[in-house]
């Protein structure tokens, strides 16, 4: 070993050399999050205990919490995901099993195109098309803008998953006399099914976190959400009015109220991967 | 030039049938085509395939073996842009025929690829797959009774019975292929289709299979490709060589590799070429 040449000496020194760099870059990364959830949490565990869970709204001074933006968000989350999911994962399944021809393609293009609309293009558009229609805002149409979001993430991400699905396995179940449609349905999505709750999870966490859609289609309440066909309160729309405001109480809500959301979307996270988490 | 049978008799143990029993045509293709695209894969293959028999296909690589062996069950039809020409009967049913089910064909006609290809499911939900698709049982005892003899056909069950539901994709390479045999048997085919069964196999999992394929044959018609000449040899009752799409030469598996009729063949098995 003594006895290593130059080159050899270099390889070594440059191969260190960049293996630190990368771990300096993840750390940096990493770091970055951490900073993040740690200044969120300590500018918002003040302001936060239970009654501030429970409670909606109250002027200030007067205390009040967040109980219905969080339910608003949670009614919301189901909208969007009931509609958004389906749909997406069916558009993902016939783009990768079905979807050789020109149709399929000008689809990819348009659903490519839809993820990268800005989320306030979204909201405007289901201001004009249902908001302006129905003369008022609604938990509907903010599920809808949001679902509109989750569509082209859902169909993208389960069109890869369910392409990495090995051909052999499509073949396998054909050549025990299995119709296309149970081909898919019973081994091809079954296979991709942990990947494919990646994605949808992926979506869900993207949308929690929308703002812009939701101020011109669900806008905001003060109260406790009684019917979808009312404004709704959400978290972010709630973080946003308190954070704009003029009241320091107010703004250490809006950092309790952030905290909740971030603990909120790493528990769907979390609960998603015990859910789906590979079991064969 | 030396007579065949000196050349070849002592590189092959073939097993002993001095007379091939006469058995009824399951099979019988007449001037089969075949087309990927624009390329031909296949010249007028005419060849029967007697029931409960073994048949091996060999030939060098990308002679049309394996493309041969899936007209049988029609697995090329996902394949896009191919097309076939001729007649493929089986039981004196065309089916290439315009209404002809291709559903049905499959479950009359097995196959086990030359990859295994388990679901990603447990051992149990593997080899019932084909039954719960096809509704070939009507309660839950009957399923797993059909999955535990398929299961002991394919020489697996011993090694399988306490785990059966427990991932198929935990078994070893030679127990997974030993499943899809079990998985193809389940819903009792009366073709099995093997593509190189044991090609990624080590020699103890190569025996496996092909013990297994002796005793199946006794209820099976059985049609395997194999890379291997010495396997052919030892499986096989019937051996058909296939050069370049076209089929030269099929005999009885003692004759052909001992005194083949054709010269290609001849030197096809004593390593000419190929």
């Amino acid at each position: 070993m003594g006895s290593l040449s130059r080159t050899d000496r270099t390889r070594r020194a440059v191969s260190g050399a960049m293996t630190s760099l990368t771990a300096l870059c993840t750390l940096a990364a990493v770091g970055i999050l951490v900073l993040i959830l740690g200044y969120i949490a300590m500018r918002g565990i003040g302001a936060l205990n239970l009654r501030f869970l429970m409670d909606s709204p109250r002027p200030v001074g007067e205390g009040g919490g967040i109980g219905n933006a969080i339910v608003g968000s949670a009614v919301l989350l189901l909208l969007s995901c009931a509609v958004g999911i389906p749909l997406g994962i069916a558009t993902g399944v016939y783009l990768s099993e079905f979807g050789g021809g020109m149709f399929a393609s000008v689809v990819r293009f348009l659903v490519d195109t839809l993820t990268g609309i800005p989320s306030i293009v979204t909201g405007v558009f289901v201001y004009a098309v249902i908001v302006l229609r129905m003369k008022h805002f609604s938990a509907f149409a903010g599920g809808i803008a949001l679902a509109m979001i989750m569509i082209p993430i859902v169909a993208r991400t389960t069109e890869e998953m369910i392409k990495l699905v090995p051909h052999s396995l499509r073949e396998g179940a054909l050549a025990l006399g299995a119709p296309q449609w149970r081909v898919t349905l019973g081994v091809v999505i079954p296979a991709a099914a942990s990947g494919i709750a990646t994605g949808a999870m992926l979506a869900v966490a993207r949308v929690s976190g929308e703002t812009a859609p939701l101020l011109f289609t669900a806008f905001g309440s003060r109260f406790f959400p009684r019917n979808l066909n009312e404004p709704i309160a959400s978290l972010t729309v709630q973080i946003y009015n308190y954070a704009i405001s003029p009241y320091d109480e107010w703004h250490a809500q809006a950092w309790a109220a952030t905290l909740v959301l971030m603990t909120l979307i790493l528990s769907i996270n979390i609960l998603v991967r015990f859910l789906t988490r590979k079991k064969f | 030039m030396s007579t065949p049978g000196q050349i070849v008799a002592p590189k092959f143990e073939v097993a002993r049938r001095p007379v091939l029993p006469p058995r009824e045509t399951k099979i019988s293709v007449a001037d089969l085509n075949f087309f990927y695209g624009r390329s031909q894969a296949l010249h007028n293959i005419t060849l029967n395939i007697p029931e409960q028999m073994v048949m091996a296909f060999i030939g060098p690589s990308g002679c049309g073996k394996t493309t041969f062996l899936r007209t049988l069950n029609r697995m090329n039809d996902v394949i896009p842009g191919t097309r076939v020409q001729g007649r493929v009967m089986m039981d004196n049913q065309d089916i290439y025929a315009p209404g002809a089910d291709v559903v049905e064909l499959r479950r009359k006609v097995g196959m086990v690829f030359q990859k295994s290809n388990p679901f990603p499911k447990s051992i149990f939900d593997n080899v019932a797959y084909g039954l719960r698709i096809n509704r070939l049982t009507s309660n839950k005892s009957e399923l797993e009774d059909r999955v535990a003899t398929a299961l002991q056909d394919a020489a697996l069950w011993s090694e399988v019975k306490d785990r059966l539901k427990s991932s198929a994709l935990g078994l070893s390479g030679g127990q997974q292929q030993r499943l899809c045999i079990a998985r193809a048997l389940a819903i009792r085919p009366e073709v099995i289709l093997m593509d190189e069964p044991a090609s990624a196999l080590d020699p103890i999992a190569t025996s496996k299979i092909e013990e297994l394929i002796f005793d199946l044959k006794k209820q099976y018609t059985i049609v395997i490709v194999t890379h291997n000449m010495q396997q052919a040899a030892r499986v096989s009752d019937l051996t058909a060589f296939f050069l370049l799409g076209k089929l030269i030469e099929v005999n009885a598996t003692e004759k052909m590799f001992t005194a083949p009729d054709e010269k290609l063949t001849e030197d096809y098995i004593t390593g000419r070429f190929g």
